[in-house]
């Protein structure tokens, strides 16, 4: 069995009255990409907000790398390792793809005030190697050619790959994908499947929520299924697409 | 005296000073959405300082540009470690308070500092020391002076500064990130604090030239002239779209413009006498105005009026400014 990235133990959260999330634990491999899926409502996006940082969780615990992780701040979050995308994209609109980029970077650089207005050597080294570094990651999600375009004038499957490029930037061990294939078309969809697959060929861990069941019985290596906020499946597609209580979330059944 | 090319000289001459105070409003503005009230006495202390300094050195042997200089490079680090006070002490507590609270703070610490400055300076305007020549030149029937071009000069250097800061270092990117999204900011490890505290300190700097400019330029300091300079200036930037870089330095420009054209023009625009058929006429009109005399409605007293009459048209017909657009709401 490969090394174990994050393991989420007895993950709690309630809003107010509801139990968004009820005692869920899962475990990532490194390497691998994990598929996250489940009804509307389901508690998908609660669990990823509280694996990144944005909630606060009310319970349980989130080792990563073989560490407790710090769920303090999105900050702490980002440094350990784990980059995510949102579901209702959120670059900064009124910045190039490049610049979006090159925030990415903030994580792992230090940028001062001093630095930028003293423009020293070491300084206009650091940012011209950010700026190159930005470069490689347009390419690689295949949009270098819009580098200098604002994120807002994107195409929206542009956005998309912007949006993972930014995260990548923060050299993330765990890349967090948020419904990423919503509102794409077959061909924009296609395309990202083979994005998402060559970052598993480049070693990445890669963690899926998304709508689109072909889409992750097809990619993912293993599958959680949530429902009403617990994990009712964990294992590979195949194995998970035949589980009664699966089906029984997914189509519904008269005895619930 | 060509009144039109005169007055144009002075409208970019006092349009720059509001363009620079202007852009420490809309800084701040566009990463906290807060209205700094103390900005413009933040600015006065600027202006305070330096003549402090000035006036004491203007019997030293020193040449007269060297004491200038002394004066500002005091001034500045001054007011940058006020604004770096005021955003830790006074704002940084209601970062998550409601948006009525920070801004009556603002208006809070503006009475604190003038009445600090009250205690340190006085009542008294303080005057600007008679040590450097103010040579004037002739252009095209009108006259601009040696202090106007520094003036001038000095704040478009400003401005294409801090244009280059914030749009082409690394720095600026984190402050425009911020500005965009605070969390998603936050997501890349941006510290927001810090980027924060930067938009205040810098803003401040750049008040404390303004506020030497502008002292330098009238020929005193008072405790109070920081209240209608900042009212002015934060005209300036809602004129232009607040939280807009390039809106504010436009803004203010433009209020310049229209004060001194306005100034220049009322009186004569508003002289009863030279209505069609006033002068000439009979009865109290005729009376009043015989012998090229005038009878002025309005003098150039109303110098004030026209940037708040501005601040109110662009309100009522353009309230997100003139190169400002509508910010969608954020997911």
């Amino acid at each position: 069995m490969t090394e174990v990235l994050l393991e989420a133990r007895n993950i709690g959260k309630r809003f107010g009255g509801v139990q968004a999330l009820k005692d869920v634990s899962l475990t990532i491999r490194r390497g691998e990409i994990y598929g996250l899926i489940g009804p509307n409502g389901a508690g998908k996006t609660t669990l990823f907000n509280v694996f990144t940082g944005l909630y606060p969780r009310d319970g349980g615990e989130v080792l990563f790398a073989g560490k407790p992780l710090s769920l303090e701040s999105p900050h702490t979050v980002a440094a350990a390792g784990i980059a995510r995308t949102f579901q209702n994209i959120r670059l900064f609109a009124n910045m190039t793809a490049r610049e979006n980029v090159m925030v990415g970077r903030h994580v792992r650089t230090r940028a001062g005030v001093f630095g930028a207005i003293l423009h020293t050597r070491a300084e206009r080294a650091e940012e011209a190697a950010i700026r190159r570094r930005a470069d490689e990651l347009l390419h690689y999600v295949g949009i270098d050619d819009r580098a200098d375009a604002l994120a807002r004038n994107l195409s929206y499957g542009d956005q998309r790959r912007l949006e993972i490029a930014r995260a990548l930037a923060t050299d993330p061990q765990l890349l967090a994908l948020d419904e990423p294939a919503a509102g794409m078309n077959a061909t924009e969809t296609a395309g990202l499947r083979q994005l998402i697959e060559g970052l598993r060929r480049d070693g990445l861990t890669v963690l899926l929520i998304e709508h689109d069941v072909k889409l992750v019985m097809g990619l993912c290596d293993r599958v959680a299924v949530l429902d009403y906020g617990e994990k009712i499946a964990e294992d590979v597609p195949e194995v998970v697409r035949k589980n009664p209580k699966v089906i029984e979330a997914y189509l519904g059944t008269s005895a619930h | 005296m060509d009144i039109l090319l005169q007055q144009i000289i002075n409208g970019l001459t006092t349009g720059s000073v509001y363009a620079v105070v202007a852009l420490g409003y809309t800084m701040v503005y566009g990463v906290i959405q807060l209205i700094n009230f103390a900005h413009g006495e933040v600015v006065m202390i600027g202006a305070m300082v330096a003549f402090s300094v000035i006036a004491s050195l203007a019997g030293s042997t020193l040449p007269p540009l060297a004491i200038v200089l002394a004066g500002v490079l005091a001034a500045i680090p001054a007011c940058m470690a006020i604004g770096y006070s005021l955003e830790r002490v006074a704002y940084r507590p209601l970062r998550h308070a409601p948006r009525l609270a920070p801004l009556i703070t603002a208006i809070g610490m503006s009475i604190i500092l003038q009445h600090l400055a009250l205690l340190i300076w006085g009542r008294n305007p303080l005057a600007f020391p008679q040590i450097i020549d103010n040579p004037s030149f002739a252009i095209g029937g009108a006259a601009i002076s040696g202090v106007q071009i520094a003036i001038i000069l000095l704040s478009m250097v400003m401005m294409a500064g801090l244009s280059w800061f914030v749009y082409r270092t690394r720095f600026g990117i984190a402050i425009r990130a911020t500005a965009e999204n605070v969390h998603v900011a936050a997501l890349m490890g941006i510290n927001a604090n810090r980027v924060i505290a930067a938009t205040f300190v810098i803003g401040a700097g750049l008040g404390a030239v303004a506020g030497v400019m502008f002292g330098t330029y009238y020929g005193i300091a008072h405790y109070t002239m920081g209240f209608t300079l900042g009212l002015k200036a934060f005209s300036a930037a809602v004129l232009g779209g607040i939280g807009n870089l390039p809106g504010a330095m436009v803004g203010g420009l433009l209020l310049g413009l229209v004060e001194a054209l306005g100034t220049g023009y009322i009186g004569e625009m508003t002289d009863l006498c030279r209505w069609p058929g006033a002068g000439s006429g009979t009865g109290w009109m005729g009376e009043r105005c015989a012998d090229g005399e005038h009878f002025v409605l309005f003098g150039s007293n109303y110098q004030d009026v026209f940037a708040f009459l501005m601040l109110i048209l662009v309100l009522v017909f353009r309230p997100s400014g003139l190169l400002g657009e509508r910010v969608s709401e954020r997911a």
